[in-house]
């Protein structure tokens, strides 16, 4: 008797670890977890992955890279979304993209190269019925869970280029920081201009209006030199600096539909910028970029000075570098 | 009976069914406990942060409708920055009828308190400091909402911000009282706002103790309806220390209340006192501007009765010996540029640089006696300051 029910026991545990690998197999997107009213406390329960410490997503979750992409410290990025089963992602007019109730984005933060990588955060951004909601998970030091972080964190990380910084994990009213518009939470990166050709007919079955034209950032130096620092700003600025954005007041709207010189901060006065200012009087002066306050923002670390405010400890060397030849070559 | 049955649905009404209160503590984790808190509140919840220092990494924020924070007073409850990694402010507030109380916030890297788009907020015995005093490198604005409609500002103090102290911009329906601004480049501020009502303040040794400013090229514009009534504007003397480029930077030393480029505005009953360039001043704005929208002229600009006493002895002008020897020693308290419009009350000495074009310098100034016409009509103040309701949640 005693024999039977600790072999009762054993095959019960057995079946039970089979079934937890065969979910790990090939997990299924739970639409509950996305669309429901509760805070799901791992990333596991959103079921986005086969193996989620190698980022390898499961049947239905779609990779997705940008062509100019959001600095983070150097932060290798792996972006996903997910739609449910039975709709679409739509065109949505000015190179935009609608995306359905239910659509969950997923980017996942990562330092260090091959066996070295580690798994910083995964961001999710899920699309419920009541609007866009941003939460941040955690991954722990053995990579095997990634944790709801609602109040985010704070990690030590080398950079790619060597720096240890305390590398800041948002929290969820910083997510709206940057993706706040009209008092809403709406998704930055993954707009029509910004996404290949062919990863918007392979999943939208259209190219929509004034798809893939922002520069590739890899392959900048085939674009001009405008193109390349207006794309930078779009990306990297224009979530915030942008009418109905977290600093509409500033009156600087750097995004790339926006064509008037004065808006993007040609020979524009700043208004709070406090010390921020540096001792500059306007934003951007034609040709003189070390007279211009938006490079002074971007070259500094500082609290108060820097920019963005949020999202990076360290300075974007090559963003700067995209900005600096643009005001250098600025007619005067 | 009855009696008790009255009260218990008083305090029912008076405060929102299944509202909670979560208490923080200082100490271990105060970070992620209050900011935890600050996320997970629901709209009416109140929270309580107990007496104590509390060590800051990063910028706090509050995006909860309703929500009340509460510390134990504006030396018991203090938020400390000093040690602030991030974020451009030490608390922002992007929620609606959100009510702050007693507490402090010291040494914040960028601003102190923002709240932006967030309508009928009541900050009330909040301390901003920066405790090295006026340095080019402590934060910008100390008390600072932006873009909201309905905001009322009591018994605030702000020590050492190189920008304004208290600084409320793009705004409507507007109260700061009963509040100390001193040390700041600019005290009080109001700027692209209307319908605000600046009393009972005390602004001191600031490099300008009262400023209202309309700037052009901005989302909100057109500022004016304000009134600078019954406010202590003592001794405004220290050195402008803002960084340059922001337009405070301009500020002259030992300005007392400033207008520039305003609409409706009225300054009585103030007692300003010890303000060495100029106890009042009303001026267009100076700078070349490119916005059709935007009228650089101060109008409609009363200088109603006041108290001056030891104005204008060491004025931070150009020819400033010349004027002085002209005028007798000491300038006259109303200092004009003669652009737009202005009337002062019968009595009121004043003096006009007399030009006749903005934004052409100094060049055209004839300086003179000011005369100008004591005002026709009583000041129309029906819909200036806050809401009255936000005086409720005092």
């Amino acid at each position: 008797m005693k024999h039977l029910s600790v072999f009762l026991c054993a095959v019960l545990a057995f079946a039970s670890a089979a079934a937890v690998e065969a979910r790990r197999m090939a997990p299924e997107v739970s639409d509950a977890a996305i669309q429901g009213k509760a805070l799901p406390r791992t990333l596991e329960e959103f079921g986005f992955f086969i193996h989620a410490d190698a980022q390898i997503p499961t049947l239905g979750v779609i990779p997705y890279r940008l062509n100019t992409p959001l600095y983070s410290d150097g932060a290798e990025k792996l972006r996903f979304v997910y739609v449910p089963q039975g709709t679409k992602m739509q065109p949505d007019g000015e190179g935009l993209i609608d995306f359905p109730v239910g659509t969950a984005l997923i980017k996942t933060f990562a330092f260090g190269e091959g066996d070295e990588r580690r798994l910083i955060e995964t961001r999710v951004l899920l699309h419920r019925a009541e609007g866009w909601l941003a939460l941040p998970y955690v991954w722990n030091e053995k990579q095997t869970e990634a944790r709801l972080a609602i109040a985010g964190a704070r990690v030590p990380v080398t950079t790619p280029q060597g720096e240890e910084i305390s590398y800041r994990v948002p929290n969820k009213n910083q997510c709206k920081e940057c993706h706040g518009l009209n008092d809403a939470v709406v998704p930055i990166g993954p707009k029509a201009r910004n996404l290949s050709q062919e990863w918007l007919s392979a999943n939208l079955g259209v190219l929509p209006e004034g798809a893939d034209t922002l520069p590739v950032w890899e392959n900048r130096a085939q674009s001009s030199t405008a193109a390349v620092a207006r794309a930078f700003l779009d990306v990297n600025c224009a979530h915030c600096h942008r009418p109905g954005a977290t600093a509409s007041n500033s009156g600087l709207d750097l995004r790339w539909e926006q064509d008037d010189p004065h808006a993007n901060g040609i020979m524009k006065r700043p208004v709070a910028a406090g010390r921020g200012a540096g001792g500059l009087l306007f934003d951007v002066v034609p040709g003189k970029p070390q007279e211009s306050i938006l490079l002074h923002r971007m070259l500094s670390n500082e609290p108060g000075i820097a920019m963005p405010e949020l999202g990076k400890a360290t300075i974007d060397e090559e963003g700067a570098d995209a900005v600096r030849r643009w005001i250098e070559e600025m007619p005067q | 009976m009855i009696r008790t049955a009255f009260v218990a649905t008083l305090l029912a009404s008076a405060t929102p069914l299944l509202a909670e209160t979560h208490t923080i503590s200082p100490g271990e984790n105060a970070q992620e406990r209050l900011q935890e808190a600050l996320i997970l509140a629901q709209p009416g919840d109140e929270i309580v942060l107990e007496a104590g220092r509390y060590a800051m990494s990063d910028g706090l924020s509050l995006d909860v409708d309703g929500v009340t924070l509460r510390g134990a007073g504006m030396d018991g409850t203090v938020l400390d920055f000093t040690g602030q990694q991030g974020a451009g402010e030490g608390l922002l507030v992007t929620s609606d009828n959100v009510t702050m109380r007693d507490f402090a916030l010291e040494n914040p890297k960028g601003d102190g308190v923002k709240s932006k788009g967030a309508d009928n907020i009541v900050y009330h015995r909040i301390r901003v400091t920066w405790t090295r005093g006026p340095h080019p490198e402590n934060g910008a604005y100390g008390i600072y909402p932006v873009e909201s409609t309905g905001v009322l500002i009591d018994g605030v103090k702000v020590t050492g911000a190189s920008d304004a102290g208290i600084y409320v911009g793009q705004s409507n329906r507007i109260t700061v009282r009963n509040s100390i601004a001193e040390a700041n480049v600019a005290g009080i501020e109001i700027e692209n706002s209307r319908n605000a009502l600046v009393e009972h303040n005390i602004a001191t040794r600031n490099t300008g103790g009262i400023l209202v400013f309309d700037l052009p090229n901005l989302p909100v514009m057109g500022g004016g309806n304000v009134v600078v009534a019954n406010n202590l504007v003592v001794a405004n003397d220290t050195p402008n220390f803002a960084p340059p480029g922001n337009i405070v930077a301009g500020v002259r030393r030992g300005t007392g209340i400033m207008v520039m480029a305003n609409e409706n505005v009225l300054i009585e009953d103030n007692i300003l006192s010890g303000n060495p360039t100029a106890p009042v001043m009303v001026i267009a704005y100076t700078q070349p501007y490119d916005d059709d929208r935007y009228n650089p002229l101060p109008r409609e600009v009363v200088v109603g009765p006041n108290q001056f006493d030891g104005g204008g002895y060491d004025p931070q002008l150009d020819g400033a010996e010349m004027l002085l020897a002209a005028f007798g020693g000491e300038l006259p308290p109303v200092l004009w540029d003669g652009l737009g419009s202005l009337v002062a009350a019968e009595g009121t000495m004043g003096w006009s640089l007399n030009l006749t074009e903005a934004g052409k310098g100094l060049g055209g100034a004839q300086p003179g006696l000011m005369t100008v016409d004591a005002p026709a009509d009583s000041f129309d103040r029906s819909g200036i300051g806050a809401p009255a309701e936000l005086d409720t949640r005092l």
